[in-house]
């Protein structure tokens, strides 16, 4: 496809008006996806069935004036949310044979708005990494460099996007799985605030930080999608019962008095140069357009890799111990003369479980494990107090805070794989979104010279999603990025 | 600051987590999961007297509701994803439990 996509809207407009059909757009997305994706692995599986079904209802079903702000949008889900009677592996060997009895509540809520949900996208095993290497179906790729890593965990919908099959998709995000992918790929991608949007259906990592967000090619896309999937949801008691206000109403374009706090001294070290130029060239703009930039101290954020590693561990070691070879399709053959309960628990586990998955788990065991529990799990979490603590201050006195989404471009498939820390670095600039709930998106702010797109990130207050989409939407219309698409998409 | 992990810290681990680790597994998170550990050991570095452990972030509400029954999953439903040949009337079938 050449030129940039339809935005969300304007494919609702030309399906409600009659330009043309749910079908027709339906087929053009499959029709995009059967011709590129072997080149970048975006789906573990595409739903032409349901999708060709629900976009025929659509058209059946729709009315002049239909009010339906998402009819015969195709949209793309992380595999690791529920779909009822279509796979859901969350990229594991454990779930490769899982089929959900219900569909997650974003799902619901995207079909209920007249989205046409078209396939599951590839991601980290049960969304752990920052890469999308850990899947164990093999790598996205992106679409910008094949040869590159295209970010995770949610790299399948950020590359989907990027490589231009469908004009959104949705991503979950647990230390930056939606904003660091859609950095890397050069989309937009929000991380709502903790509570905003429901994660029931969504294969649980980490229970307090795990959120769904859309990942689109512009910000108004993105307010669109979380218009829809946000609010209140009785299946899932950490949603807020906040109403959700109209999120493309706040898109002003106006950035004059916008206050913009940056944390030098958290940028000081490891960011790379040319990720460096853009931040800088793109806070320049920013204030050109009468945004105040200060500098704001969170001087705990050093410590949130370390906090974060081991809450999301200890989390995750909690929440996956559910896959144990009795409820989820998969159980390792037992030699009769050891058929017990527990070699069926180990064994099934050891082979359905890929490595970073048995790694997190390992770590998240043992600060959870008596003699280690105050000086690792109770201290994380109280440091993690201590960088909400930075936040609300901070948030006191700026708007939102401005900092690079990733400190490097995508980064070639296979360089960091080995060195599991290294990799857990690279998480330094979005876990503390995670940590303290606030809401953050990143936004294309240029590239590299070898042609890599470079993430914008901005971190803003608590159920404010409206100010950080209007600056994040204010920056895209100095800086439209967005239009440029990847070599051969 | 490093952390002395051994080979018998990361085999026990594993008995925790109900993991079976290969002999090469074992080598390769013993030197990963102690490099992991002594980033970790930065937070000692911090001052966190008096300061209360997050328990949960950004809760403005309670989430009670009427303890009411509600429709939910069918038995079928529920038992659908058990692994080939291990339901019976109704329930999970597992090996045995006890030696």
């Amino acid at each position: 496809m050449t030129g940039p996509l339809p935005s969300i809207d304007a494919i609702r407009l030309a399906v409600a008006g009659g330009d043309t059909s749910a079908v027709d757009i339906c087929r053009q997305a499959l029709d995009r996806i059967a011709a590129g994706d072997g080149r970048f692995h975006a789906f573990n599986h595409v739903m032409r069935k349901r999708a060709l079904e629900r976009a025929a209802d659509l058209d059946a079903s729709r009315r002049p004036d239909d009010p339906r702000p998402l009819l015969g949008v195709p949209i793309a889900v992380k595999d690791n949310l529920c779909t009822q009677g279509a796979p859901t592996t969350a990229s594991s060997r454990i779930l490769e044979a899982f089929i959900p009895p219900y569909d997650a509540t974003v799902v619901t809520r995207l079909e209920a708005a007249g989205a046409v949900v078209i396939g599951k996208t590839n991601c980290d095993e049960f969304a752990m990494g920052s890469s999308n290497e850990n899947s164990a179906f093999g790598p996205v790729r992106n679409p910008w460099d094949p040869a590159r890593s295209p970010g995770g965990s949610s790299g399948g919908s950020a590359a989907a996007v990027a490589a231009r099959f469908v004009p959104g998709a949705l991503g979950s995000d647990t230390g930056g799985s939606v904003r660091q992918p859609a950095s890397l790929c050069g989309v937009v991608g929000l991380k709502p605030t903790y509570g905003r949007v429901s994660r029931y259906g969504l294969l649980a990592f980490a229970s307090s930080l795990d959120q769904i967000g859309p990942l689109t090619l512009t910000v108004r896309d993105a307010a669109r999608l979380l218009e829809v999937i946000a609010g209140p949801d009785a299946r899932d008691a950490t949603t807020s019962p906040d109403a959700v206000p109209g999120y493309t109403d706040a898109l002003t374009g106006d950035l004059r008095g916008v206050r913009l706090g940056v944390p030098s001294a958290l940028l000081a070290d490891g960011v790379d140069a040319e990720v460096e130029r853009a931040f800088q060239q793109a806070s320049d703009a920013l204030k050109a357009a009468g945004a105040t930039i200060s500098d704001v101290a969170l001087p705990h954020t050093a410590y949130a890799i370390p906090a974060y590693y081991l809450i999301a561990a200890a989390e995750a070691s909690s929440n996956l111990s559910r896959y144990d070879g009795v409820r989820y399709t998969r159980r390792a053959p037992l030699d009769p003369a050891d058929a017990t309960l527990m070699a069926m628990y180990d064994r099934t586990r050891s082979e359905g479980f890929g490595a970073e998955v048995k790694r997190r788990i390992m770590l998240g065991t043992y600060a959870l494990s008596a003699g280690y529990y105050d000086a690792h799990y109770l201290k994380a979490q109280q440091v993690r107090t201590l960088i909400r603590r930075d936040y609300e201050r901070a948030l006191g006195t700026v708007d939102a805070v401005l900092m690079p989404t990733s400190p490097v471009p995508a980064f070639p498939l296979g360089e960091r794989l080995d060195d599991p820390l290294q990799m857990y670095l690279l998480d330094v600039f979005t876990v503390s979104a995670n940590l303290t709930g606030l809401p953050a998106i990143s936004v294309p702010a240029g590239f590299t010279q070898a042609r890599l797109p470079i993430g914008l990130q901005l971190v803003g207050r608590a159920f404010d999603e409206e100010t950080l989409l209007r600056i994040a939407d204010g920056y895209e219309r100095l800086a439209t990025w967005w239009q440029e698409a990847p070599p051969a998409s | 600051m490093t952390t002395p992990l051994t080979k018998a810290d990361v085999e026990r681990i594993a008995e925790l987590a109900h993991l079976e680790l290969s002999d090469a597994e074992t080598e390769a998170f013993t030197q990963q999961l102690a490099e992991i550990l002594a980033m970790a050991m930065r937070l000692q570095e911090v001052d966190t007297t008096d300061i209360p452990p997050t328990t949960h972030v950004l809760s403005r509400h309670e989430a009670l509701r009427p303890d009411e029954v509600r429709a939910s999953l069918t038995r079928a439903e529920a038992l659908a994803n058990a692994p080939d040949g291990t339901t019976e009337e109704g329930f999970f079938k597992v090996p045995r439990v006890l030696e």
